[in-house]
């Protein structure tokens, strides 16, 4: 028991046990070399952080007791400070007004560092204002957040910040949440000054940062509602992996949104170890089929969504994702993202349940995604809730090709065209069938070769016969 | 062995030990021993199972048959009216005692605790504990670990709090099972003395007579007038407890443990919080200053803030595009303050006894404000205030201390009673917890209430505390947030009270309720040994930092009957 903890336990007469804070005129004692640049004002005065042990370097502001604009007496318990033993009262050593305090509720400071200014009067206290702003400016504060690339980097391609949520017209009734308030306080954000964009026009905690000019922390929570980041991201602020040099001559045109989005996933790729399993698929009768459900609305990338959702049905691995490097992340429901290219960028609105709904109600929502991708209003749920990824270049005659994985999904295939070719069958016969590559790449920390061969066999099989494709 | 020379020298704890000891002859295995090496910290145990009316009702349990064992015409020895933690307590003890015994159930076994309260909670608590660390950077990082942006799946949570409230459920049911107790299933209605019908509500064909009988229906949530639960923007901890959603922000009407318990699940999963509370101030029921710290390290760090002295008089719940709105009168003057717009509301505002359906009008029974009202030996009264013969209410339905562990407490006791053995539960002896992260407990008086009791008896009180960052186990932990603060008198030693916030609180208050339960004196459980380094040190060091003024030990307070 050498190391049994000394008691530290403060008998009910002493606690709270009541330290004096000096509080000295300005300049005299904290920071001598500051006091040049001081007009004198004798009748402001600092309350500074106290020593409440011999070990203590720091302490943190647990709560003031009095608020900025109360009257104080002297001996009148202005603060309580946790140290590194115990949380005590401080009181003050003369009369006034509390007109700034410059650490806040929960803030540390160093001992000796002025946590407060105290006036004497009701005159002083614009004077005690100005000072408490000199010092706050004068001070290094901590440094701005520099950049990260949590603040800067969009998860995948949002559109063009589809008209950001405009200001109920009821709204603002200065309503604002919890955590707002506190960081108005903390900010001296005038919240009547601040524009409320969350629900119903309410100031969020993100107003008020941006209000306070804080770069917004990324937010912890999944957060589905969460706005569309304000910031639009530099090209800088991606993780390149090198910067060449300038090309002398050459025409520098910075990503759009969309296109550093595209970057930073493509970038993100090369850190999952990814191989390619291709396959061949004779097409003849679902070119039948396609055929036979064309007047119906429904497209060749529909039937091919849905053949590779029934598939995956059967095979969750390939629809599964390794997030963590250490596990398999099953998805519920299988959602196919089907890459589109549109003016000067790519987007993958996602066919959501592919497995469950049947062709014609896909080709309706197909038709719909479409549409809003075009318009750059697709939401992000429409564009960023894949498990899987569809690329068709076959409309372009390319025989075949490779994709590279999205973040986030375990497999992509692409589809290449269908052309007829001469096949030999077992018994040596020659004929000629339509015949398309596919080939998909896949994460192999989750989706082993044998598993994406087995997919892919049952992939073709759904294809080869097609009629379960209508059902 | 410097402490049992010390506990053991006063004549009077010698005599009285052998008291305990011919008691715990008659009575094989029924005297909860301490556990403790010391025989004579098991003597104070005296004075919660025997007393001078002892022998009165034992004589009484006599005259109404044999003590064990179904006769006399009844169906069953015991018959209890629902089966929550109380009910259960009550049929465990009951066969112990070799009762032939039935429990009613209308819903599911387990009550409210098992199925919508103590139990689920806990899981979406034990979420938010680890949310909570995952998401505190400045401490995961103090202990040099990284973690990248954790989140959640909120059906996940969600699931995890009903598989649990499943597996208690099955447990329970088993352990009743196992024993022997029939379970019946329906609502149970008293039709005259001795006698239950039950069954499905409005058609009870079943009748049954019992030799003795325990209420123990428990209660629902409670509901102020002017607020409309629609069980999806305004609900109470019934519908939270499912989790179905986690709004941004949700009012928290009531700051009692139920409100300060879904406040730390919210606000970890990332909702913003606002209280409103009718008192003055924030968690009325705990003690001040406990109070105090509390907010300090529960709320205002969090993103949470209040409205205090103000009643919610009316809370429309969203709809038509509109948000959850609160309309908030002052509590005095009852003058309209402001109107909150949020996206939901939880209703905390206390429990209501579930008593309706009893026919306790059957028995000349009048409920107070629904509660059955009943004496200190939990025995029902009629509206005469007269004892009704063979009838109990244990729990929330009596209304004395609205606790899962008190009901179960009440219903041993009960048991006790009706074997033949007079019980009387020490109600100042059971603890209560909340489990927030830090975690709050407490058992016995609060600072006020022990001042105000002394100032009518005339002796002094004495505080001490102990802080929690002191503790090496703590501080291993990083959670070095918390006092433990004991109440005592010290003239005697007593124990009257104590109070912790702090990591785990809820585990540590049992050593006090356990010396308050049995008596034990400050001067005696300062010599128990705890081990280093864990949490309980704070409690040891809260032991030692009392000075009890006269060096000798005094023996029990009040004299003992042998």
């Amino acid at each position: 028991m050498a190391t049994a903890p000394a008691p530290l336990s403060l008998s009910a007469s002493t606690l709270p046990a009541r330290l004096r804070a000096g509080a000295v005129p300005a300049g005299a004692r904290w920071r001598q070399a500051r006091r040049g640049r001081m007009v004198v004002r004798a009748k402001i005065r600092e309350i500074f952080m106290p020593a409440l042990s011999s070990t203590m370097t720091e302490g943190k502001i647990v709560s003031w007791s009095a608020g900025e604009g109360d009257r104080v007496s002297k001996g009148d318990a202005v603060v309580v400070v946790e140290s590194d033993k115990a949380d005590m009262d401080v009181e003050t050593f003369h009369d006034g007004i509390v007109a700034a305090v410059l650490v806040q509720a929960g803030e540390s400071a160093p001992v000796g560092a002025p946590i407060a200014l105290l006036a004497e009067s009701e005159e002083e206290v614009p004077l005690a204002l100005a000072k408490a702003q000199e010092l706050s400016n004068g001070q290094p504060q901590q440094a701005p957040p520099a950049p990260t690339e949590d603040a800067a980097a969009p998860p995948p391609p949002p559109p063009a910040p589809a008209a950001a949520p405009a200001p109920v017209a009821a709204g603002t009734k200065g309503i604002a949440s919890p955590h707002a308030k506190k960081l108005a306080k903390q900010h001296r954000v005038d919240l009547a000054k601040v524009t409320g964009t969350g629900p119903y026009g309410r100031i969020t905690s993100a107003d008020v940062e941006a209000a306070a000019g804080i770069q917004p922390k990324s937010k912890p929570a999944p957060a589905a509602a969460a706005p569309p980041p304000v910031a639009a991201p530099s090209v800088g602020a991606v993780p390149q992996a090198a910067v060449l040099p300038p090309v002398p001559g050459a025409t520098v045109v910075p990503f759009t949104t969309m296109q550093a989005a595209v970057s930073k996933n493509m970038v993100e790729s090369l850190a999952v170890p990814a191989f390619r399993v291709g396959y061949p698929i004779v097409t003849d009768k679902l070119d039948e089929l396609y055929e036979k459900v064309k007047p119906k609305g429904v497209t060749m990338t529909v039937l091919l969504a849905k053949a590779a959702a029934m598939a995956l049905a059967q095979h969750p691995v390939v629809n599964a994702s390794c997030r963590d490097g250490k596990s398999f992340t099953y998805n519920s429901n299988i959602n196919i993202a089907v890459a589109v290219a549109i003016d000067g960028g790519l987007i993958t609105p996602v066919l959501q349940d592919a497995d469950k709904l049947d062709i014609y109600l896909l080709s309706q929502n197909w038709k719909d995604l479409v549409k809003k991708a075009r318009a750059k209003q697709l939401q992000p749920n429409e564009y960023s809730s894949g498990t899987f990824t569809l690329s068709n270049l076959g409309m372009f005659a390319v025989d075949r090709f490779d994709a590279i994985l999205p973040p986030g999904q375990g497999a992509i295939m692409a589809v290449g065209a269908s052309k007829p070719t001469v096949v030999a069958d077992k018994d040596g016969f020659f004929s000629v069938k339509s015949k398309m590559l596919v080939n998909v790449t896949a994460d192999h920390r989750i989706v082993y070769g044998a598993d994406l061969a087995a997919f892919l066999q049952t992939f073709a099989k759904i294809l080869e016969d097609p009629e379960s494709l209508t059902l | 062995m410097q402490s049992t020379a010390a506990v053991s020298v006063s004549a009077s704890a010698t005599a009285s030990r052998g008291g305990a000891r011919s008691e715990a002859a008659r009575r094989p295995g029924g005297v909860r021993v301490c556990g403790l090496r010391g025989e004579a910290l098991a003597c104070p145990s005296l004075r919660i199972s025997q007393s001078p009316a002892r022998l009165a009702v034992a004589r009484a349990a006599a005259t109404n048959g044999a003590v064990a064992g179904s006769g006399g015409g009844f169906d069953y020895d015991l018959v209890i009216i629902g089966a929550g933690v109380g009910g259960h307590g009550a049929a465990l003890h009951a066969v112990e005692e070799g009762l032939k015994t039935a429990i009613i159930e209308g819903d599911v076994v387990g009550g409210t605790c098992v199925n919508r309260g103590c139990v689920p909670s806990k899981a979406l608590l034990a979420v938010s504990g680890r949310m909570r660390e995952l998401h505190d950077e400045h401490h995961m990082k103090s202990m040099g670990l990284q973690v990248s942006s954790p989140g959640y799946d909120r059906q996940g949570v969600a699931d995890h709090a009903n598989n649990l409230a499943l597996k208690i459920r099955s447990n329970l049911t088993n352990s009743m099972k196992a024993l022997g107790v029939d379970i019946l299933t329906g609502v149970g209605t008293i039709v005259g003395k001795q006698k239950v019908r039950y069954g499905k509500a409005g058609s009870q064909d079943k009748e049954i007579t019992a030799r003795n009988i325990i209420i123990a229906t428990g209660s629902v949530p409670f509901v102020p007038k002017g607020i409309e639960i629609d069980g999806k923007t305004v609900f109470t901890s019934d519908h939270a407890l499912k989790l179905e959603s986690v709004p941004d922000w949700i009012a928290i009407v009531g700051s009692g443990y139920i409100g300060l318990e879904f406040s730390d699940v919210y606000t970890a999963l990332g909702s913003e919080v606002t209280f409103i509370e009718a008192l003055d101030q924030l968690m009325p029921g705990f003690d001040p200053e406990i109070a105090k710290l509390a907010q300090r390290v529960l709320i205002n760090p969090r993103k949470i803030d209040y409205h205090t002295g103000v009643f919610a008089s009316k809370i429309t719940p969203a709809k038509d595009g509109k948000p959850v709105l609160i309309e908030l009168i002052d509590a005095k003057t009852k003058e309209h303050k402001e109107t909150l717009e949020v996206d939901a509301a939880l209703i905390a505002t206390g429990r209501a006894p579930f008593t309706k359906g009893l026919g306790l009008e059957n028995i000349n029974v009048v409920t107070q404000r629904g509660f059955v009202p009943v004496d200190e030996r939990m025995r029902v009264m009629d509206a005469d205030g007269n004892v009704v013969p063979n009838l109990y209410c244990i729990g929330d339905a009596n209304g004395k201390l609205m606790l899962a562990h008190a009901a179960s407490a009440q219903g041993i006791s009960v048991v006790e009673q009706i074997s033949g053995k007079d019980h009387i539960l020490n109600h100042l002896s059971i603890p209560a917890a909340c489990f927030t992260h830090p975690e709050i407990s407490m058992v016995g008086l609060t600072e006020p209430q022990a001042r105000e009791k002394a100032d009518k008896e005339g002796f002094e009180v004495n505080v001490v505390k102990t802080s929690f960052k002191a503790n090496t186990k703590a501080l291993a932990e990083n959670e070095g947030d918390g006092i433990a603060k004991l109440i005592y008198r010290p003239d005697t030693g007593e124990i009257l009270g104590v109070h912790i916030l702090g990591l785990h609180a809820a585990d540590l208050i049992h050593e006090a309720s356990n010396a308050i339960a049995l008596g034990t004196r400050v001067q005696d459980i300062k010599y128990a040994v705890h081990a280093h380094p864990t949490l309980s040190e704070v409690l040891d060091e809260l032991f030692k930092a009392a000075k009890v003024n006269s060096g000798v030990s005094h023996s029990v307070n009040e004299p003992v009957a042998a």
